[in-house]
């Protein structure tokens, strides 16, 4: 069991990072990009729980600390490994 | 009287703060690792400058759950003083002793440079004495020094007098709201501030400025 996390700030929190490489990106002729936006991607893995219980501790771990609600909006999904 | 200084995996500020105090001053210091848990005994308590946690995550977020802020939190509900120099301060924003929310520089640099900075408020023991008005000099050294906050926050700061100090005029090089250098609690024994009083005590470093913050929060105790 494995939770895939995406934070990225929230609109109109500046995003100096996405302006930048946006900067970059037009500077080599990569035309027809509107915004770039950077945030995180974070993994977990979990030990043998369930698809319940991960979400719960994924929902927590977010809300507590790997995003900052002022700034910073979370998704996230609970995928099963095989 | 003693000052407490927490010091954190990546605390670099520590000691020159324990130099403007206890070497300048002459106050009884202490450093106090982060995995303490007492802060019993101490009058005032320094959050110092740095990278705690290497700045991992967001900065100051892995730091407001090391042990020894359950009792800084503790503390100052009991109305100690707490002052938070840069990464201090974004300490005790990700602690939410503080509103708002520091984020990346406007210009996306990190910024090391002398300011000036205006007294916003004279009425709080950091800052009275100094005057309404007056402006003085320390150094900023910050990448993450941009401060924000919504409307609400933003009046409910100016209508409680919160706000203890601002970037003078083309002086606010990080981009912050109200150009904002410093805040307090409501209760005003909170400060937290992106510039760095405790390299501004000497005349030898380019500005003895900032003492005045120190010498304000000796006399209060």
């Amino acid at each position: 069991m494995k939770a895939k996390i995406y934070i990225k700030y929230k609109e109109g929190i500046l995003d100096p990072q996405g302006k930048t490489v946006h900067n970059a990106l037009e500077s080599m002729d990569l035309k027809n990009i509107s915004c770039v936006t950077i945030g995180k991607y974070i993994e977990m893995d979990f030990n043998n729980i369930s698809k319940n219980d991960a979400d719960s501790i994924t929902e927590k771990s977010c809300r507590k600390l790997l995003a900052n609600p002022n700034t910073e909006s979370y998704t996230f999904e609970i995928v099963e490994e095989l | 009287m003693k000052f407490a200084v927490i010091v954190f995996p990546g605390s670099n500020c520590d000691h020159d703060a324990y130099y403007a105090l206890n070497k300048i001053l002459g106050v009884e210091v202490n450093f106090i690792w982060h995995k303490e848990s007492s802060l019993e005994n101490y009058n005032a308590i320094l959050l110092p400058g740095g990278f705690s946690y290497g700045d991992y995550l967001r900065t100051g977020a892995i730091a407001k759950y090391s042990p020894i802020m359950k009792e800084v939190i503790r503390c100052s509900k009991k109305g100690i003083p707490i002052i938070g120099i840069c990464n201090g301060f974004q300490i005790l924003i990700e602690a939410g002793m503080l509103p708002g929310a520091l984020i990346k520089n406007k210009n996306t640099k990190f910024i090391s440079k002398m300011v000036s900075l205006d007294i916003e408020t004279n009425n709080s023991l950091f800052t009275k004495n100094y005057k309404n008005g007056d402006s003085i000099s320390m150094p900023i050294a910050h990448g993450e020094g941009n401060y924000q906050t919504d409307k609400d926050t933003l009046k409910q700061l100016k209508d409680n007098d919160c706000i203890a100090f601002k970037y003078s005029n083309s002086h606010n090089l990080n981009g912050s709201i109200a150009n904002i250098a410093g805040i307090l609690n409501k209760e005003k024994n909170v400060l937290g501030m992106m510039p760095h009083p405790e390299r501004a005590c000497e005349k030898i470093l380019g500005s003895d400025q900032g003492i005045g913050i120190f010498k304000s929060m000796i006399g209060s105790l």
